[in-house]
């Protein structure tokens, strides 16, 4: 008990309790945080991952803006009830270029990490505007206006550029023609080679039923349309990644 | 500090502090609670041997008892599979027009079918498979592309204008208003002619409707609006409409038609899914 007795030498002096305190932080955010940068296994290896095309990124800064992570998470846990309703468990592959990813513990509505693809865009777009309609016992709120506003552009291939700061794998090519990718994928019949050179797997349409004008609707519903949609499960081991 | 201060009253040492006058006793802690701590740090230490913990050199340790929760879940998940018994692969051998001749089997999928149901149609058909506009009621005996059990299963699994599979139900109606295929009195007319095969208000049958009718709408709505289900042409004589049976709703569809997107769920459910759908949906009323 003498030893512990001590402690009255640590708690008298504020530079030593606060030196130490930081010394006991730093071990745990070593142990804890550390590892990840260095550890192979962190992220499965999948096949059909790609960055975001500018329009679906475009419109996951708009999901970002309002918030819609507050309701809705990005994560299907590896429980039975979750994979039963939502489909294939969430793999860290799948949200390796999300800054920030949008995983959460909460939900109020449901989980959106495979939304893509289980409804129509038309379907996407009535909800968005007047979920009520089609889902009377919804409490979501109207999102109408994201079908008036004409979606900022400009800016765009900076937004690409951010990513690619923080490791998101952009080419130089892919930065230079965002502008061009963006249009390309929310116009019917537009010239989309270059889009699909770029990028794998992508669907290039009208969105949001309006082919006059790339509104923000355009960009939300591309990107909840690809949400959950890359990954190729037939070539994933997944006896390979249990932990 | 060393030096030891009782405090006289009651025995007990104190901090060594004077605020005020005030001593504080220095207490020591109660046992249990002492204990509970050393206990607690005990369990972490053998827990961190027992489960996934450590950081090491190339990945973390994997813990004694070799847990996973992704493994977890295939076991969960077997373990359901397994109460199932060989309804499930039962179900999957089976033609879907078989199964309603077996009524335990018919049971079962459409249990199955009822929940698949409520996860991913309900969004758009509703909870009970009532529709609204531009999702068609379940309930009737109205199909756009057929109503026995095969249709519904072909319908289920390549769904309607699917953008993700090539053999899935594809038709369109023309823009007969918004291409300048017919004028703005023409389309009136033929509006007219056709809210009137069903009694709806503002329907009036003419000669020059019932020509404009022939010529341009009988071919996938069938010579007296009876609808061809081959071709997805819905009927246009009875009260069924997916888009509002009003003149104006007729009006503004021959104008510019909405068209119905259904997803391919075939790919993302599998087969045995879908069949468990169709026999549910064919079971709520309708099906032929």
């Amino acid at each position: 008990m003498d030893i512990l007795g001590k402690h009255g030498v640590i708690e008298r002096n504020a530079t030593l309790l606060f030196t130490l305190s930081l010394v006991v932080v730093c071990i745990g955010g070593i142990v804890e945080v550390a590892p990840l940068f260095y550890f192979q296994n962190t992220i499965e290896k999948v096949e059909g991952m790609r960055p975001y095309t500018p329009l679906e990124l475009a419109g996951r800064d708009i999901y970002v803006r309002e918030g819609c992570y507050v309701c809705h998470s990005q994560m299907i846990r590896p429980f039975r009830d979750e994979t039963e309703r939502y489909g294939h468990y969430s793999l860290a592959a799948e949200s390796m270029y999300d800054h920030p990813f949008q995983w959460g513990s909460k939900r109020t509505g449901p989980d959106l990490a495979r939304v893509g693809g289980r409804y129509s865009d038309e379907w996407h777009v009535e909800h968005l505007t007047d979920p009520q309609s089609l889902v009377p016992e919804s409490i979501m709120p109207k999102y109408g206006f994201l079908a008036e506003t004409d979606l900022d552009i400009n800016n765009i291939a900076g937004s690409l550029k951010a990513n690619a700061i923080v490791g998101v794998p952009y080419s130089e090519d892919a930065i230079a023609n965002a502008q061009r990718d963006l249009v390309a994928q929310a116009t019917p019949d537009a010239d989309t080679s270059g889009l699909m050179a770029r990028y794998t797997s992508v669907r290039a349409e009208d969105f949001d039923g309006n082919p006059t004008r790339i509104t923000e609707m355009d960009a939300l519903v591309a990107y909840l349309q690809m949400l959950g949609t890359l990954v190729d499960f037939s070539t994933y081991d997944a006896k390979a990644n249990y932990r | 500090m060393s030096s030891k201060d009782i405090d006289q009253v009651t025995g007990v040492e104190t901090t060594g502090h004077e605020w005020d006058g005030i001593k504080e006793l220095n207490n020591p802690l109660p046992r249990w609670w002492l204990w509970t701590f050393y206990g607690c740090i005990v369990f972490a230490l053998g827990y961190t041997v027992a489960f996934p913990a450590w950081p090491m050199i190339s990945s973390a340790t994997t813990g004694v008892l070799g847990y996973s929760s992704r493994a977890d879940l295939d076991t969960d998940l077997a373990a359901a599979k397994a109460a199932q018994g060989d309804l499930l692969t039962r179900v999957a051998q089976t033609p879907a027009a078989d199964i309603l001749k077996d009524d335990a089997l018919a049971r079962f999928a459409r249990a199955g079918g009822k929940s698949l149901f409520k996860v991913y149609c309900s969004q758009c058909h509703g909870t009970g498979a009532t529709g609204s506009v531009g999702y068609p009621n379940l309930n009737d005996d109205e199909w756009i592309w057929g109503g026995s059990i095969e249709q519904i299963e072909a319908t289920i699994s390549h769904g309607a204008r699917s953008p993700t599979d090539p053999d899935t139900h594809f038709n369109v109606m023309p823009n007969f208003g918004a291409d300048g295929i017919l004028t703005t009195p023409q389309i009136d007319v033929v509006a007219r002619q056709v809210a009137s095969l069903s009694g709806i208000k503002g329907g009036e049958a003419t000669a020059e409707g019932a020509q404009l009718f022939a010529d341009n709408c009988a071919s996938c709505h069938g010579t007296n609006g009876e609808g061809m289900i081959a071709l997805g042409g819905p009927s246009l004589n009875d009260q069924v409409w997916l888009y509002q049976g009003t003149l104006d709703a007729i009006r503004s569809q021959i104008q510019q038609p909405r068209h119905g997107v259904m997803p391919a769920w075939g790919t993302r459910l599998g087969e045995t899914a879908v069949k468990q759908l169709a026999v549910y949906v064919h079971g709520l009323g309708g099906g032929q």
